[in-house]
């Protein structure tokens, strides 16, 4: 895109350069709000599903533009800032939330060479400008200067960095067997795994475990069910968002729904195939990459809720001993145990 | 733990179950109903708003006996009464703070004319708290909306009364 601006429209490159750029992040980031709206709809649609509801019907055919109904009330509400509170911090948690889950998507790739920024470090972006989501959280709760907001994100924050330490495992096997950081090298190494015609390390038996660890992991990560301790309303009120109104509350609700999509995406990206076709046949290829990459995030969304109308919520020690006692071991194990089948299968073992 | 008990934890065999079941409920008819467009039905004895009946040549049945007034529990009706200018004695007032009403309709038990009822309707949400304190006009205008309705729901709980 760079070279149309600077070619064809006659820019210098500098600015050819920058317009490309934030085209680019216009063409993720418009699209990416609206998947938002749909998805938020699409979650009360599958729970009300499940629990033999409706769901939102009413606003707009089959109800789907409730999500802008939502947003638009919201808009109109009045922001109450507690009196107590410190006014700056309280005002930028939403805005880092909001931000931050927003430009993970730069190194997501849609398709072959679609992608803003082609890092080679890409999954280390991932993981750092992820783990920098902890800090909207904790700012937001602490600066509230309300107890059970703080709590929540006090709950939140040990939460995310404890599931970030075993998804790092998890995502150094997936390292190790495609050798490479950058997620389109990623997908591109799921091509035909293990010489068979199916896309996906998930195929590879050492790498399933791992592909549902992640999984679940994505679940804590994200907050969703069963790892929604931070909203817990029999114990906390709502949430690190109790003390927020109108548009700084409709931000940490974007902010939550663009990570649980994010995490969609790297769950298919990672290890079901990303935006190659399910099965390594050539007719599938004429379908653009995008779809296959939507049609997967749709598939994982689908389970996020589905798990979501399905399991109780873990108590707080559960929660830890879960990631501390099973994920961190049972990963650290599993580098080991890719490192080691990976070297066996490079070197052998009498050489 | 038993060797079968660690398999079935890391294969996740019970989440794998009930997620089995919850898909299942997925596609199940709903419970639902879609209520603005369907309706559950309601019961001849239904307490909903209520209304002051007439009789069928158009004279108001209440006779300002005040048995209502003085059997409602949570005091919500208010009746004052003279002799109208035929010499009959009829309210002058009778007003229901229908945000002080229970609903429990000893007032129709009360009534020895059948005229104050409670009737089917049950959709007169109001947008301010002075519209719920219904008057003798508004409580006439509903009897004359839900008259047949009334009368057939009376009609058929008589016998069992």
């Amino acid at each position: 895109m760079t070279s149309f601006f600077n070619t064809t429209v006659g820019l210098p490159y500098g600015w050819a350069w920058f317009i490309a750029t934030i085209v680019g992040i216009l063409a993720i980031a418009l699209p990416l709000m609206l998947a938002v709206a749909m998805i938020i709809y699409a979650d009360r649609k599958i729970w009300a599903a499940m629990a033999l509801r409706r769901g939102p019907n009413v606003i707009g055919p089959f109800g789907l533009l409730q999500s802008f109904a939502d947003g638009l009330k919201v808009f109109l509400q009045e922001t109450i800032i507690p009196s107590a509170a410190n006014k700056g911090l309280f005002l930028i948690a939403p805005i880092i939330t909001f931000t931050v889950a927003l430009i993970v998507w730069a190194v997501v790739p849609f398709q072959a060479g679609v992608v803003l920024a082609d890092i080679n470090v890409g999954l280390l972006y991932v993981l750092a400008a992820s783990s920098l989501g902890v800090y909207g959280i904790i700012l937001a709760g602490w600066a509230s200067n309300s107890k059970y907001p703080f709590y929540s994100a006090l709950r939140a924050a040990a939460q995310m960095v404890s599931y970030e330490v075993a998804i790092g495992f998890i995502l150094i096997s997936v390292v190790l067997w495609s050798g490479t950081f950058n997620l389109s090298g990623i997908v591109m190494a799921q091509k035909g795994v293990l010489n068979t015609p199916i896309n996906g390390f998930f195929l590879n038996p050492l790498l399933f475990p791992m592909a549902i660890m992640f999984l679940i992991s994505s679940l804590a990560e994200t907050q969703r069910a069963p790892f929604d301790l931070t909203e817990a309303e029999s114990e906390l009120v709502a949430g690190y968002q109790t003390e927020y109104s109108s548009m700084s509350f409709a931000l940490y609700w974007l902010g939550e729904y663009a990570n649980v999509i994010l995490m969609c995406v790297l769950n298919a990206t990672l290890f079901w195939g990303g935006w190659l076709p399910p099965l390594d046949w050539a007719p599938l290829y004429a379908v653009p990459g995008i779809i296959w990459l939507f049609a997967k995030m749709m598939f994982f969304f689908f389970v996020f809720s589905w798990i979501k109308a399905t399991v109780p919520r873990y108590r707080y020690d559960q929660l830890m001993r879960l990631g501390w006692k099973i994920f961190l071991p049972v990963s650290l194990f599993w580098v080991f145990l890719v490192s080691g089948v990976l070297m066996w299968m490079r070197v052998g073992f009498g050489s | 733990m038993s060797v079968a008990q660690i398999i079935k934890s890391f294969t996740l065999w019970e989440f794998v179950k009930a997620h089995a079941l919850t898909l299942r409920y997925f596609f199940k008819a709903k419970a639902t109903i879609n209520y603005p467009y369907e309706r559950n039905p309601v019961s001849p004895r239904f307490r909903g708003e209520h209304a002051l009946r007439r009789y069928p040549n158009g004279e108001e049945r209440c006779i300002a006996c005040k048995l209502c007034e003085a059997v409602c529990p949570a005091q919500a009706i208010t009746i004052e009464a003279e002799p109208r200018d035929d010499g009959s004695r009829r309210t002058t007032r009778y007003d229901i703070d229908m945000t002080k009403c229970i609903y429990c309709g000893l007032c129709q038990e009360a009534c020895p004319v059948d005229a104050i009822v409670e009737g089917p309707n049950y959709e007169y949400s109001t947008e301010t708290r002075e519209e719920l304190i219904y008057d003798k006009s508004k409580l006439l205008d509903n009897g004359d909306r839900w008259e047949r309705t009334l009368a057939a729901n009376l009609a058929a709980d008589a016998p069992y009364r």
